[in-house]
């Protein structure tokens, strides 16, 4: 059977293919090995909180706590894991717990997700400010060594963005519990008419997001060596405009989880590309709109052409 | 007349008594994280005006200012590894976070690249660091509200943006002072966010609550309005620390001609990030420089108001620009 290719994923991979070969033009010095690290190593960070926030979008919801969350688990991370490591991975552990139960409230009570997850945010970032409440901590040795490895031949950045794009795809695409999750966001009713309890399930897709969420807070310490309690606050915009950049839906059971990866990746890029071009910042974040609306209209004309 | 002193600098970096010169054909890069409000615009002003002269003098080859989109520290660690790959030779940075730029810092320093940082400096102990004793700005204004008010009264305290390091050290240096001035006791204490419609809200807010009010501490740029606040509500004018901000430097001038009102103002100069290029030009000359200098505040008394006033520009703040000599002159005194 010949692979077929999704179109979703074409456009995804074709805007980053073009910005990287703009990048390399404008800067022939990130062609290579500690170049390419430079450019995507903080995109590593933001391409998990992407896939935390696609799996819940693909549920049909979406979350608007995701930086203040990834900010709190930084300043776990460069706190309570340096200094009480047991009690710190309890912390970890218990904050992903808190947001499948987040999740269960949510399909339970039949709460708009927008609005818990709104009111979340602030408790993430009190409970960051509580913990840190001036700059500081410091990343765990292992962490450290891990996000700055010089594997041979391919930056660690690449290598870390192929496996969260692996990992991913087989979870969400490939296994049962993907189709189910998937299920939910497109179909509620007949999953529970099969039997599936959609609290359990809600409650799992959130805790799927919490753990994708723990893991880019301790990958953005990793980077940055500390925490502050506003480390991540952009994350939340981010992962949401990589989510659909990628090719996602916000109708919900409609998402890539590679092109995901890739949406974060590029508008990781496109931040990059503005700097190198030296354009005024009075004008990078417009620019960084437009870039987002140019793909997307890109995108709706392919669908046109491919519903006509 | 500022270029002749640049040529006659430069003529002398090439004769040349202890450095070396060799940094015709190095590259600075400014990366900055916040340009909205009237010190960071004063700020970028005295760069572009220092370093162009220094670029077109042949001191340095290039010194471009960037400014990140938005005031977030990730986007600076980004903006900063992008300026790895330009292939600056050092960065001058005023840093969005103490410690959330480390690693970017590490790996500038990684590369062989000499970063400066200053007002919002960066822990990470490979980078210089040019730092301002905030809490002895705090300790100076209850000093002289001490001088002028000997049988001491209650003070109201006008704090910044809360859970800014900056905010912090300030108010400590105030509490602080209080300490050693036990005549005086703080009446309350209310946040201005080093904005002057912010500062003239909260005053307002609290001054029916407060007794006669002697003297205001505060942390510039909250100074007129906390005067406006005071003036609507009826109340004598007490003493009011000013922030050499124009405008409160305006009020004070008017009230000075109208009734002799006295007081002081101190703020850091903005032109503190051309000493940082002149630090990092000397970083790359060879120059043994000590990884921690402070920088003085600039303070004005009454007799300096009219001058002061003359050149600060209508919306901006009072400032000193750093040269060569000026640089080397901070540089030397931290050495000893």
């Amino acid at each position: 059977m010949i692979p077929r290719i999704d179109i979703r994923l074409l456009l995804p991979v074709l805007s980053l293919a073009l910005l990287l070969a703009a990048v390399f033009w404008l800067q022939p010095r990130a062609m290579s090995y500690l170049g390419l690290n430079l450019l995507f190593n903080l995109a590593v960070p933001v391409a998990l909180a992407t896939v935390a926030q696609m799996i819940v979008i693909m549920v049909g919801d979406i979350d608007l706590s995701m930086g203040a969350f990834v900010s709190f688990v930084a300043c776990v991370t460069a706190t309570l894991v340096v200094d009480t490591p047991a009690l710190g991975y309890l912390a970890l552990v218990a904050a992903i717990l808190g947001y499948a139960a987040l999740g269960a409230l949510i399909q339970a009570r039949r709460l708009p997700a927008i609005v818990v997850t709104l009111g979340m945010s602030f408790a993430w970032g009190g409970l960051a400010v509580l913990l840190l409440p001036s700059p500081g901590g410091s990343a765990p040795g292992w962490l450290r060594a891990l996000m700055t490895a010089k594997p041979p031949l391919v930056p660690m950045a690449v290598l870390a963005s192929v496996a969260i794009a692996l990992v991913t795809h087989l979870v969400v695409m490939r296994s049962a519990f993907g189709v189910l999750l998937r299920g939910l966001g497109g179909n509620e009713r007949s999953l529970g008419k099969a039997g599936w309890s959609p609290v359990l399930l809600r409650a799992a897709a959130y805790g799927l997001a919490g753990i994708f969420a723990v893991l880019a807070g301790m990958t953005l310490v990793g980077l940055s060596t500390a925490a502050d309690a506003n480390i991540a606050l952009r994350y939340t915009l981010l992962s949401i405009a990589g989510v659909i950049l990628g090719g996602g839906e916000f109708t919900g059971g409609r998402v890539s989880p590679v092109g995901a990866v890739v949406g974060a990746l590029t508008l990781t890029l496109a931040g990059s590309f503005l700097s190198f071009l030296r354009l005024s910042p009075d004008w990078q974040i417009g620019a960084q709109g437009a870039i987002l609306i140019v793909v997307l209209a890109a995108r709706l004309l392919f669908a046109r052409r491919r519903a006509r | 007349m500022k270029a002749a002193t640049c040529l006659a600098l430069t003529t002398a970096l090439v004769v040349g008594t202890a450095a070396t010169a060799d940094t015709p054909d190095k590259r600075i890069a400014l990366s900055n994280n916040y340009a909205g409000n009237s010190w960071r615009q004063a700020m970028l002003e005295s760069w572009e005006a220092a370093t162009s002269q220094a670029v077109s003098g042949g001191i340095v080859a290039a010194a471009d200012a960037f400014t990140t989109a938005e005031n977030q520290a990730t986007e600076q660690a980004a903006q900063i590894q992008n300026m790895i790959l330009q292939g600056y030779d050092a960065i001058v940075l005023n840093a969005a976070s103490p410690t959330a730029l480390n690693g970017a810092v590490k790996e500038a320093c990684d590369a062989g690249i000499v970063v400066v940082s200053f007002d919002g400096i960066v822990e990470e102990p490979c980078a210089w660091r040019i730092a301002v004793d905030f809490e002895q700005m705090g300790r100076d204004q209850i000093e002289y509200l001490a001088n002028r008010l000997p049988e001491g009264g209650a003070l109201l305290e006008i704090r910044g943006l809360a859970g800014v390091f900056v905010d912090d050290a300030i108010s400590r240096g105030i509490h602080d002072g209080v300490a050693a001035h036990p005549d005086f006791t703080i009446a309350g204490s209310v946040n201005g966010d080093w904005a002057q419609d912010v500062a003239q809200r909260a005053v307002a807010g609290i001054l029916p609550s407060l007794p006669e009010i002697v003297g205001v501490a505060t942390q510039g740029g909250d100074g007129y309005g906390a005067a406006q606040a005071f003036e609507a509500a009826g109340r004598d004018m007490p003493i009011i620390v000013l922030g050499n901000r124009q405008d409160e430097l305006q009020w004070w001038a008017e009230q000075r001609d109208a009734s002799g009102y006295e007081t002081m103002s101190v703020s850091i100069a903005p032109g503190v990030s051309t000493l940082a290029f002149w630090v990092a030009q000397q970083v790359l000359d060879g120059a043994e420089v000590p990884k921690d200098l402070t920088v003085p505040f600039l303070r004005i008394d009454q007799a300096d108001l009219d001058a002061a006033l003359e050149t600060t520009p209508e919306g901006g703040v009072a400032n000193t620009e750093y040269d060569l000599e000026a640089a080397r002159k901070v540089i030397s005194d931290a050495a000893s």
